[in-house]
């Protein structure tokens, strides 16, 4: 079958596009640089007058560790100040630091509960002067997250919603639909073994679970370096010859 | 007791006369003072008191305890001995700071309680009324309170009923607070109540238009403005807000008090309002930037009020560095503007860049129970909260050192600090509190310290 899309379609596309743009400037997207990865969302890139959701997997649902290293590594790359709204203070600023995020760019925000830190960070999203919002909620319902998400679409802030919860239990809760324009599930995976005894550089797999306008795919990666960048490991980038002949022909 | 009586008993003894003016202006400074550092309602009561309305202030401080102990150290700092009493009504702490040595917070139920032992002093009655009181036999402020009001009304006018009742909470009392002419303000005078909230955001933008135009003339900016609403049944309702840099935007100024509206309650109607900049510092006009060289960083000074002025100003804080190996000690929140202290002069502290840090510090650690071969292996498994984790992979010890220069018991304190993998690639920051061989260095136990992401 041929995968090629016709020029009516994607004509029809671009037209969709447009009627969906209607009235909202064009705020560009913030490409992660991993080839599949950027390959996988719409217009390249994670969109930046736009919400995304990141939970961690298995116990990240509760300590969310690994979701905002993905966070902050994320954030690292936007210019401008970051607002990073917390109900509970246990993030360790040297290991931002350590993701690319330098502590002089960081605003926090300690919210005595979640409502107020949904108005927190609508009032972050909607200030339009900052790099991006970043928020650590455990329930986000529909009109919460449509709020934000019209929020970030006025004023081209990009929204990040770090899910987060008091019990491994209400994670069952990362099924509901919110308004979110990606949704992202990280989990640690085994890192590659070393040469000599020690460990490697920490592997993710993460997983695009929702995507406006585009399919759930997922990968493995691995994390954040100082500058903030993902990297496809090692042996997945420089893979065997025999698999590429037919990883060429699916992508055409 | 006569002064010359006193200074035979004493020699040297020094006399002044009594400077009831003096005192009342030193006490109204002290008035002046309260209401710049705790609230905008703050008054001199009588001659040796002050009384504040810490009604939506306490929490800023701690608490009411916490305020108590402020208010008290702080003038104890200045040389003033003074009891602070929070109480639910101004009557009742009046009586308890002056006849209830020991105790200071006074609950919401608990007023009958607390003055019903209190001796007729207590309620700021004229001195006439007390001796007349006493001789038919009224000795605590229960025993008027048991009585009749009709009788006690017709002998000794209403004045004692009106104090019974503003001890006990059951009429309200105004506090009138101190205001001071120097600073820039605007007022409204209302012929007819208003009460709705639009009405309300309606005035303060034409109150902020006013105190503008004067901060202007001055050539200063609002670091805090106070909104007084004065409504007709005397009550006051106040709204105090603060801003991070001095300013006189017009359109900012409003929205932060706007913000607030909905925390004034009408009542019956408000028929005076009164904006106060109560702290302001100059402001002079910038030249804006050209356009030719870089742009200029975004100004989140705006948005750091409006969020200040929503959660509290304590709650927004950036993370700095402190020079300390300790985990837990070294970082250090800072105000929101505060120059960067990485690159301020003086300051040196950065964070070690190369060795790992967990993304989730647990404050305190968490004790796990391990198996690790001693001195300096890493453990082989560990359980954490119910669950036994095998390790795959680990990488330390990296060795930290109490800091001797900051207590005694950390002289020979060591922790061992090791990122361990376990089988489903989750990383965990584990440490020895101790170095594995000598018994001074730390009781050999293990704790979990964090979670990699």
């Amino acid at each position: 079958m041929n995968n090629r899309p016709a020029p009516e379609l994607a004509d029809l596309r671009t037209r969709i596009e447009r009627l969906e743009q209607t009235g909202r400037p064009d705020c560009g997207v913030l490409p992660f640089g991993v080839g599949p990865l950027d390959a996988a969302l719409p217009q390249g890139g994670l969109a930046r007058g736009a919400l995304h959701e990141v939970a961690g997997g298995g116990d990240g649902a509760v300590d969310g560790a690994v979701a905002a290293l993905f966070v902050a590594g994320i954030a690292a790359r936007l210019p401008g100040q970051i607002l990073w709204c917390v109900t509970r203070p246990d993030l360790f600023a040297p290991a931002l630091q350590q993701a690319g995020l330098d502590p002089g760019r960081v605003l926090y925000v300690e919210a005595g509960d979640e409502k107020s830190l949904l108005a927190c960070f609508e009032e972050g999203l909607r200030h339009g002067g900052i790099g991006a919002v970043v928020g650590e909620v455990a329930r986000l319902s529909m009109t919460a997250s449509r709020r934000l998400q019209l929020a970030a679409e006025t004023s081209g802030v990009m929204g990040l919603a770090v899910r987060r919860w008091r019990r491994a239990t209400d994670a069952a809760d990362f099924g509901q639909p919110t308004a979110a324009t990606t949704r992202w599930r990280v989990s640690p995976q085994p890192s590659s073994p070393l040469p000599a005894p020690g460990v490697g550089r920490p592997r993710w797999f993460v997983e695009l679970i929702r995507c406006r306008a585009g399919d759930c795919a997922d990968f493995t990666l691995e994390a954040c370096d100082e500058k903030g960048r993902l990297a496809l490991p090692a042996q997945l980038a420089d893979r065997p010859a025999v698999s590429a002949p037919r990883r060429r022909r699916a992508a055409a | 007791m006569a002064a010359s009586q006193a200074q035979a008993l004493v020699p040297g003894l020094q006399v002044h006369d009594a400077d009831a003016a003096g005192d009342a202006a030193a006490l109204d400074r002290l008035a002046h003072w309260a209401q710049r550092h705790y609230a905008p309602v703050c008054a001199a009561d009588g001659p040796d008191g002050l009384a504040i309305e810490a009604t939506g202030a306490a929490h800023l401080k701690g608490g009411e305890a916490g305020f108590l102990a402020d208010l008290e150290a702080r003038l104890a700092a200045a040389g003033i001995r003074a009891r602070a009493v929070m109480a639910p009504t101004y009557g009742t702490a009046h009586a308890v700071a002056r006849f209830a040595p020991d105790l200071s917070i006074v609950a919401e139920g608990g007023i009958g309680r607390t003055i019903g032992d209190l001796p007729l002093a207590a309620l700021r009655l004229p001195d006439a009324l007390l001796p007349a009181l006493s001789r038919l036999g009224f000795q605590t402020i229960l025993d008027l309170e048991r009585q009749p009001r009709g009788p006690l009304t017709l002998r000794f006018g209403p004045d004692l009923g009106r104090r019974l009742d503003q001890a006990y909470g059951r009429s309200f009392e105004p506090i009138t607070p101190v205001i001071d002419q120097t600073l820039p303000r605007a007022e409204r005078l209302f012929a007819d109540p208003i009460g709705a909230p639009e009405t309300l955001a309606r005035y303060v933008a034409e109150l902020v238009t006013d105190l503008c135009l004067a901060l202007e003339r001055d050539g200063l900016g609002a670091r805090r403005l106070d909104l007084h609403c004065q409504r007709v049944d005397h009550r006051l309702e106040t709204v105090r807000v603060a801003t991070a840099r001095p300013l006189r935007d017009r359109r900012r100024l409003t929205r932060l008090l706007c913000d607030r509206i909905e925390t004034i309650a009408p009542g019956f109607g408000i028929e005076r309002m009164t904006l106060v900049a109560s702290i302001v510092d100059p402001l002079d006009w910038r030249a804006a930037p050209s356009g030719l060289g870089e742009a200029e960083a975004p100004d989140v000074s705006g948005l750091i009020d409006v969020l200040a002025n929503r959660i509290g100003r304590d709650r927004l804080y950036r993370l700095t560095a402190v020079e300390s190996d300790v985990p837990e000690r070294s970082v250090r929140r800072t105000a929101p503007l505060a120059p960067d202290s990485a690159t301020a002069p003086g300051s040196t502290a950065t964070w070690a860049s190369d060795w790992p840090r967990p993304a989730r510090l647990f404050r305190p650690p968490e004790p796990v129970q391990t198996l690790a071969l001693l001195p300096d292996n890493p453990p082989t498994h560990f359980t954490w909260r119910g669950v036994r984790r095998r390790i795959r992979r680990a990488d330390g010890p990296e060795r930290i050192h109490g800091e001797w220069a900051r207590s005694d018991a950390e002289l020979w304190a060591v922790r061992d600090y090791f990122q361990v993998e376990d089988e489903a690639g989750e990383r965990f920051w584990l440490f020895r509190a101790g170095d594995g061989e000598d018994a001074r260095t730390g009781p050999q136990t293990w704790f979990i310290h964090g979670k990699f992401g």
